[in-house]
């Protein structure tokens, strides 16, 4: 070491852990990506909304949205939610004490698709199509939205959980896919409050 | 969603193990997951993609020209043909040339070689950004075959035109041409994850964040405003595809809808999109002006909070392409003031590269005259952009060929002469050669004189109120004077002078991959960990266990204490 190195510090700090792991940073950057994309839907179903002739929404001769029903359901979402939250401290202090609370929280949550499903299949019959209105098309197309991430999200979690019946599941994995779990259940009230009230 | 997460982990589990092993050449040079290949995929698609849109504006200009002329390589252009020749050659200059080039191109080849990194973050989500980006190309390709022919709405696709088949007379067209744009924003977003991870999480020891080379923080940025700003656009465009599609009436007023709504999803993508190829090709310019100036960056900061400063502006300036489209003037107001706003980041990064080269010992090699050429011709465009951002000035100039001549001002820069900059001043580093100086400069100066030969008669013509969308104007006796049909002829003569020079690039590559001079590990003697490895870079990036670490910025040049007048980054003294 010459005298340089005095005025010049030639030491650095070596490339500790990442402050957040890969994946769930990867996974947190898709999911502003996904709140962007589902902003625009809301906004544009709100403008839509706002400009409807006559201030009629439903308009005229287009069903009501089961509120009532659809609240319930939004509760085992929610609880689905809470409960991947203890699995993660079960995890933590024991990956054998997961298994039940994150199955319950994939059975919950197949619960909500599900019945949003023979909701779908109510209101088809009573005559609210993708073609039938704008509003209809909305209804569908974000709750539709919603859905498809629902599942892919599920899938996500049944795989967690063959991990985790093998015993190779890491906890960074457990966190990456929760996140996408948990934005899918937070997105919801909003659409809940957005499009059914 | 379940398999890019499966793909991650799966890739974590297994590391770098498999590096080493004999691959054979579709695994090695198709389906690689490395950075470098994966980057050079995009490349030359992107390039492959840029021939076909020079085509296509050598029809059209043609066309514009000689209006009725049999084009020598096309026949005669009908007007349905016409129309899809422009919104396609909008469309693949923008989508699948300045993105891919730019972004994914040289955002995978540079970002983990400029880290030094071995790789990206998560390298089979790269192959699969690319594969899917590959296959929007072929969709985007095909649907100019399909019965009715290619999409003519235009690259912005306004409903009602582009929502409903009887309007538009291209119902399969159109389904295609939005599959192809909507598939090649998922590729985009796959590689803009990877690109923003990587820069958090895989960076040299000692690597702070003001020691990343500009070039990279830029197409960060640019990444995380594609993040930002897609997502509308994709929900604008899932809806438009039911339109066209299921029947659905989005934009359909007589249903209720809103054809409005799409401008403003468009938009609200479009114009940070505008920024999202501009930063790039600003940290790519600032990159090179500091190795020929041999000067350090004047501000490395300050470009950098103006890149941020510019990004955050970018979301609030959309409405400027809409003041004719019945906003409310208010709003225009608004907009007009937000637009002008944006000019100033802008104009400061210019000022940075002035200050950069002051008193800098400039050597003009090819890479530099393309970097000098891009602060010089974007000039113009950033100027120009003023009288379109102001609201009062755009109602007169709007959809007329100054619109036009502004928008190639800033494009042509951008894509272009940004990537010309950027793969001259990298060739050595990506194919191990040199390129041949002489014939580079003729092929600049082949490219940049025509150009301006091109664009400064079609500012005069917007002047005078030529409508951008006509396809032959002697169907409008009352603006067809005969010296808006020379200016027109020189705009074709200047494009087809400037096309013939590109051979002159390609022979250059070619010749110069195949016989040129070895380039060494650092030919521009340059100071980025880039050129501290071999050239080309092999598989891994360093050897193992020679990664690079990081002791100091990436611009030291002429420090006074050094006898050598540059003082690379991994050096620790």
């Amino acid at each position: 070491m010459n005298s340089e190195s005095a005025t010049y510090p030639t030491a650095r700090p070596t490339r500790g852990e990442p402050i957040i792991p890969s994946g769930v940073l990867g996974m947190m950057i898709f999911i502003f990506t996904e709140i962007m994309f589902f902003s625009g839907l809301i906004s544009a179903h709100t403008i839509v909304k706002s400009q409807a002739a006559g201030q009629m929404w439903p308009p005229y001769g287009q069903p009501r949205l089961p509120i009532e029903e659809t609240a319930l359901n939004s509760l085992a979402l929610l609880v689905s939610g809470m409960v991947l939250v203890f699995t993660w401290f079960a995890f933590k202090r024991d990956s054998g004490q997961a298994r039940i609370p994150l199955m319950l929280s994939i059975v919950l949550g197949s619960i909500f698709v599900g019945f949003q499903g023979t909701e779908w299949v109510a209101l088809l019959a009573d005559g609210l199509t993708m073609q039938s209105s704008a509003y209809g098309g909305f209804f569908y197309l974000i709750v539709g939205s919603h859905a498809i991430h629902a599942v892919g999200a599920l899938v996500a979690l049944m795989w967690t959980y063959d991990r985790l019946n093998k015993d190779m599941l890491r906890s960074s994995q457990l966190a990456t896919v929760s996140a996408f779990w948990y934005f899918v259940v937070l997105l919801w009230p909003i659409l809940y409050w957005q499009v059914y009230l | 969603m379940a398999d890019t997460v499966a793909d991650v982990h799966q890739h974590e589990a297994h590391g770098h193990d498999d590096h080493h092993h004999d691959q054979s050449w579709l695994e090695k040079y198709v389906f690689s997951t490395d950075h470098k290949i994966i980057g050079m995929q995009y490349m030359f698609t992107g390039i492959f993609m840029a021939v076909i849109g020079g085509y296509m504006a050598y029809v059209f200009r043609m066309q514009l020209a000689f209006p009725g002329i049999s084009v020598p390589g096309f026949g005669q252009v009908s007007p349905g043909e016409y129309n899809a020749l422009i919104t396609n050659h909008g469309t693949i200059m923008i989508f699948w040339v300045a993105m891919p080039v730019l972004i994914a191109a040289f955002g995978n080849f540079l970002i983990p070689l400029m880290i030094g990194a071995d790789d990206m973050v998560f390298p089979r989500i790269n192959r699969l950004s690319f594969q899917i980006f590959f296959l929007s190309s072929i969709v985007l390709l095909g649907s100019l075959f399909v019965e009715g022919g290619g999409f003519g709405g235009a690259w912005t696709s306004y409903p009602p035109l582009s929502a409903n088949g009887d309007y538009n007379q291209t119902q399969l067209g159109a389904s295609l041409w939005l599959i192809a744009v909507a598939l090649e924003f998922v590729a985009f977003l796959l590689g803009g994850i990877n690109f923003i991870t990587t820069l958090m999480n895989s960076r040299a020891p000692g690597m702070k964040a003001y020691d990343i080379p500009l070039v990279c923080w830029m197409i960060v940025i640019a990444s995380i405003l594609f993040m930002l700003s897609v997502g509308p656009l994709l929900a604008g465009a899932v809806m438009l595809l039911f339109d066209q599609t299921l029947g659905t009436g989005f934009y359909d007023p007589a249903r209720g809808g809103d054809p409005i709504l799409w401008q403003h999803l468009f938009w609200f993508f479009g114009h940070p999109e505008v920024y999202v190829v501009l930063l790039p090709a600003i940290g790519i310019t600032v990159e090179v002006m500091a190795t020929f100036a041999r000067k350090k960056i004047f501000g490395y900061k300050l470009v950098l909070y103006t890149a941020v400063a510019t990004g955050v502006l970018s979301f609030f300036v959309w409405a400027h392409h809409q003041f004719i489209a019945g906003i409310d003037p208010r709003m225009a107001n608004v907009f007009t003031i937000t637009t002008l706003l944006i000019s100033v980041p802008i104009a400061e990064m210019l000022f940075v590269m002035i200050a950069t080269l002051y008193g800098g010992s400039i050597r003009l090699t090819t890479p530099m005259l393309w970097a000098l050429a891009f602060m010089a011709e974007f000039l113009i465009g950033g100027v120009t952009g003023i009288f379109l951002g102001a609201s009062g000035a755009d109602i007169y100039f709007h959809d007329t060929y100054f619109v036009l001549a502004h928008f190639h001002y800033t494009f042509f820069p951008i894509a272009i002469i940004g990537s010309f900059c950027a793969f001259t001043y990298w060739f050595p580093k990506m194919f191990g050669k040199m390129m041949n100086d002489t014939l580079g400069k003729i092929h600049f100066w082949g490219t940049v004189i025509p150009f301006n030969f091109i664009f400064i008669p079609l500012f005069v013509l917007g002047m005078g109120g030529q409508h951008r969308r006509i396809y032959n104007f002697q169907h409008f006796p009352q603006i067809a004077g005969p010296e808006y049909f020379q200016l027109r002829e020189l705009a074709t003569i200047a494009l087809l002078v400037m096309l013939a020079f590109q051979l002159v690039f390609f022979y250059n590559v070619i010749s110069s991959w195949m016989r040129g001079e070895k380039a060494g590990k650092n030919p521009w003697k340059a100071n980025t960990l880039e050129w501290t490895t071999e050239s080309p870079a092999p598989h891994g990036n360093w050897p193992v266990d020679e990664l690079p670490t990081v002791y100091r910025g990436p611009y030291e040049y002429g420090h006074p204490d050094r006898e050598e007048d540059y003082w690379p980054q991994n050096l620790p003294n």
